[in-house]
């Protein structure tokens, strides 16, 4: 077979298993967190459906399936039904940059790959540009849903996610930096002996921090709080259109924790750990470190009250982007001056 | 600012904090919750130590429910045939669940303390035919080694409708 039929094969085979390893992992997220959160409030989570409740996502996926598709009267048809797709496929593509794991040999067929679906060097660049894609999506759930309150939803959410990105944007250039290299798989070379959230626990924090706004996760909520807003962007939708805008955040979730884990706390890498069951240990380290980042997410829920807009908005532009860029000075001037130890 | 962020540290440190806690849930319906003991469930029809019915039917507590969900037709006792002391007993005694409110009134309108409601919570049908809950199903089985009624008894031995007579153990 020619260089480029293996090139593509490979990379359909890595996309598709990374898009069936997002869905059934968001399917399991659900259950961790409705069983984390409940732990964490003294109570037990779901626990009939299934042993430890392991089929609860079947459940509710089976339940979404057969309920009534309900469209409002005046919704904009084409974008009512485009705006669940926008906002799920940029929280899909945006792990093809993340690699998962190191070079691996397959054992039957003999063939030695890298385990990051496509390890572009502006990787860093394209998830930032991939992130602000998934505004879209929100922005016309809540115009097509005809509603002044999904609307308003809608409105808010937007701008709160571009606000956050731009502090998200600078804190990612702090790794950047010092791995010299926007590629992710750089980045996570240069983490080999130390990890960049000792070197860089600024960046790390208001990363941390712009990620959950970007997620809509608590505490940053607002948008589609039930209290507030009467659900926001997505309460017109119903069955698997709402399915849809809940993957898409629990999907996200997903992908925002690999993207951490991969910049700040090493990624696939422990300090030599991963080259253990010839590569393979990579992968497992690296969901280890997902795992961790989504018991965050979840605990950082349990505890927090949700943030009032006007404070939420202030927040991003008056706190988070000043520290963040008075970060990114700092480190420009400590690599200059050789303070950092290098990396690469 | 640092002060904000070291306060909610501590936030979530108190929350990790539950996650070591025991649950408080009551996993039902493996596990049930103790009554009290004058909850009002299902109502049962009693009897008296040797056997006889205490209802004499004198749908008194028919007259008493508020949600008229009580039906009662009464029939003579003879002596060759006696279901209960007295004179008569409750030929037909069925109570509508769907009506019943579970207040207790009949309870307390009873003279001879035959109807009571127990503890049994858990009543579901799925038909309105099947909520009508007749004689049969109320009332309890009869004290063991004692024979169900009706009995033959000697004559003159139970004329009276409230006697003295003993209640199960």
């Amino acid at each position: 077979m020619s260089d480029f039929t293996i090139f593509l094969i490979d990379a359909l085979v890595k996309a598709v298993i990374v898009v069936l390893l997002l869905t059934g992992g968001f399917a399991y997220t659900t259950v961790l967190e409705r069983r984390f959160i409940a732990r964490l409030q003294v109570r037990v989570g779901p626990n009939r459906a299934g042993p430890w409740g392991l089929l609860q996502p079947i459940a509710d996926g089976l339940k979404l399936f057969v309920k009534e598709d309900i469209v409002p009267a005046e919704a904009d048809k084409v974008l009512f039904t485009l705006a669940p797709a926008i906002t799920i496929i940029p929280s899909l593509i945006i792990l093809a940059v993340v690699p998962l794991g190191g070079e691996v040999t397959i054992p039957f067929i003999n063939y030695t790959t890298s385990l990051g679906v496509a390890d572009i060097n502006v990787g860093a660049l394209y998830i930032l540009a991939i992130a602000s894609i998934a505004v879209y999506g929100i922005v016309l759930a809540g115009w097509a849903s005809n509603n002044k309150y999904a609307m308003l939803g809608g409105l808010r959410s937007s701008a709160q996610m571009i606000s956050y990105e731009l502090a998200m944007g600078l804190s990612m250039l702090a790794p950047v930096m010092m791995a010299g290299s926007m590629g992710i798989g750089d980045i996570v070379d240069a983490q080999k002996n130390i990890w960049l959230i000792v070197l860089q626990p600024v960046a790390g924090v208001i990363f941390l921090i712009t990620t959950y706004a970007e997620t809509n996760r608590a505490p940053f909520d607002l948008p589609e709080a039930e209290q507030e807003l009467t659900a926001g962007y997505h309460s017109e939708y119903s069955g698997m259109k709402f399915a849809g805008f809940f993957m898409a955040e629990y999907i996200k979730m997903i992908a925002v924790s690999a993207i951490a884990s991969a910049l700040f706390l090493g990624g696939y890498r422990l300090f030599g750990l991963e080259n253990l069951l010839g590569g393979w240990m990579g992968p497992i380290i690296m969901t280890g470190k997902i795992v961790a980042g989504l018991l965050l997410f979840v605990w950082i829920r349990a505890t927090l009250p949700r943030i009032r807009y006007d404070r939420l908005m202030a927040f991003g532009w008056k706190i988070l982007l000043p520290i963040s860029l008075a970060n990114v000075i700092v480190t420009a001037v400590l690599l200059v001056l050789g303070i950092f130890p290098t990396l690469t | 600012m640092i002060k904000q962020g070291i306060a909610v540290f501590q936030g979530m440190m108190t929350v990790l904090k539950h996650l070591f806690e025991p649950t408080v849930t009551i996993q039902y319906p493996e596990v049930q919750r103790p009554f009290q003991e004058r909850f009002k469930g299902r109502h049962e029809l009693k009897r008296y130590a040797n056997g006889l019915e205490k209802c004499i039917g004198c749908s008194l507590c028919a007259a008493a429910c508020p949600a008229d969900a009580i039906w009662v037709e009464a029939a003579e006792n003879t002596d060759e045939q006696r279901f209960s002391p007295g004179e008569r007993y409750a030929k037909t005694y069925e109570i509508n669940m769907l009506r019943c409110i579970f207040c207790g009134y009949c309870e307390d309108a009873c003279p001879t303390e035959a109807i009571v409601l127990e503890h049994h919570h858990e009543l579901s049908f799925y038909d309105r035919k099947s909520a009508i809950y007749t004689k049969e199903m109320l009332l309890v089985p009869p004290p063991p080694g004692v024979p169900d009624t009706p009995v033959k008894v000697t004559p003159g031995k139970f004329d009276r409708s409230i006697p003295e007579m003993e209640n199960p153990k």
